[in-house]
């Protein structure tokens, strides 16, 4: 129930906006996330956008993803996760 | 698609696996809070890939799941009632209640409605003025922003039939409740995502501090949920104890101003009835004074009766963690998707259906 999907917002007319999901347009609601403009990625619970996607941290997961899978042993150091902190 | 499929690189879970594998070294036991969360590691097989130390158990995270019978017998109540459209969630219909559910109350002749967003209950309250639309509120800090934004909405756009039956529910309150009955004994809780979204991470605080166990938030993705099970198993090993974020694309430790903001306006915190748990004091969300006009409870005369529980179902112990449905008698017998007994086999996110869909051994 708690289900929410990165969707892209293409157009806004005040809190409503257009966003794309997997090539398809609906209707969504910004009143949660006032700040969110075109071409930012939202996370969409049922009409409503409820947070908006940093890209940055998106990238930043990944890299630490591929580095843990890189260097198990590495581990014990506490060294992996102090980067995304 | 964007966000996604990145999170699902087979090649890099398999690693991850291994890693995992490789690291963990006591045995322990997880719950993952959310149903969304259940779903997925039963969907990505990822359940049978870890290793036999470390054990996962689904938690109460499933909205449709925790309402209590005497909360869903006034919804279909209300169902009956001349004059009222019923909006809801799609998964209610099916729940037995008492004596009936939503969708026997349609076929009885009430107008109940499934929608998609409380959009649509407003523009169902909009074509229908002569009526009251009562749009049933379950779910947790996620969905609450929404419905708290739909009345803010109502209110100014002057929508004066719409109105909510209100039982959302918070995760920490509920969370602390599991640990102090102290039933299963956790080594770690994988909190629900979209919940932080709105929230944050700040309010799982208490959970490493007052009880010693180990806390991570995850995302959806097959990825997401090995990179928080690699931080629970990590500050289990080095006994550092902390709410971690494994999902921070999506979570900020603050949480959504914005969306609280909406939240607090709306609702007070009240108690709240949990299947299977019972009340659990602060644990709900009521509106506040101010929106009173839009509260279905205070403005219609409800009275379903005293409630009873479906015969031999046992999803209240599985939302307490004590059981899973492979325990339940009926399970798989007389409870299915098809004819479901209990809301647990009914939810797509419900313990029962998830281990009906994907194997009750726990796998893939
Ligand atoms: S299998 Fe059916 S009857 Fe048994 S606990 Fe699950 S929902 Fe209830």
């Amino acid at each position: 129930m708690c289900l929410a999907i990165p969707a892209l917002v293409k157009s806004m007319d005040g809190y409503f906006a257009e966003v794309e999901i997997g090539g398809l347009t609906r209707q969504a609601s910004l009143q949660l996330t006032p700040e969110a403009r075109v071409g930012d990625y939202v996370l969409l619970h049922t009409g409503y956008a409820i947070s908006i996607i940093d890209q940055r941290e998106a990238e930043e997961t990944l890299k630490l993803l591929e580095e843990m899978a890189n260097q198990p042993d590495d581990y014990h150091q506490g060294q992996l996760y102090t980067m995304v902190d | 698609m964007k966000f996604i499929d990145d999170y699902r690189d087979p090649k890099l879970g398999q690693r991850l696996i291994d890693r995992i594998q490789h690291l963990s070294t006591t045995p322990v036991r997880f719950m993952e809070f959310c149903g969304g969360h259940t779903v997925a590691i039963f969907r990505h097989g990822i359940r049978q890939l870890l290793p036999r130390t470390i054990e996962m158990l689904s938690g109460p995270g499933c909205p449709v799941c925790v309402t209590a019978n005497q909360d869903l017998d006034k919804a279909i109540a209300l169902a009956r009632q001349p004059g009222v459209i019923i909006a809801s969630f799609g998964d209610m219909l099916r729940v037995p209640g008492s004596h009936s559910s939503l969708q026997q109350a349609k076929a009885e002749g009430g107008d109940v409605r499934v929608v998609y967003s409380t959009q649509d209950a407003l523009a169902i309250a909009r074509e229908n003025p002569d009526k009251a639309l009562v749009f049933i509120g379950i779910g947790f800090e996620t969905t609450a922003p929404t419905i708290a934004a739909s009345i803010i909405q109502a209110e100014a756009e002057g929508i004066n039939n719409y109105y909510v039956l209100s039982f959302h529910k918070l995760c920490p309150p509920v969370m602390k409740a599991i640990l102090d009955l102290g039933e299963v004994s956790l080594s770690g809780i994988i909190c629900p995502g979209h919940v932080s979204a709105i929230i944050g991470s700040h309010p799982y605080d208490f959970i490493p501090q007052d009880y010693g166990i180990a806390c991570a938030v995850a995302g959806f993705e097959p990825l997401d949920i090995l990179l928080s099970i690699d931080m629970l198993i990590n500050q289990i090993e080095t006994e550092q104890y902390r709410v971690e974020i494994a999902y921070r694309r999506g979570v900020r430790p603050e949480g959504n101003h914005q969306a609280l903001k909406l939240m607090d306006s709306v609702f007070e915190t009240g108690d709240a009835n949990w299947r299977g748990i019972g009340i659990v004091p602060a644990s709900g969300l009521k509106l506040s004074q101010k929106y009173q006009r839009f509260d279905a409870e205070s403005n219609f005369a409800i009275d379903p009766g005293p409630a009873r529980e479906p015969a031999g179902c046992i999803c209240g112990s599985i939302l307490r963690g004590i059981s899973t449905p492979a325990d339940c008698r009926l399970f798989k017998n007389s409870c299915t998707p098809e004819d479901p007994v209990g809301p647990c086999m009914v939810s797509s996110e419900g313990a029962c259906a998830t281990y009906y869909h994907y194997g009750d051994t726990g796998g893939g």
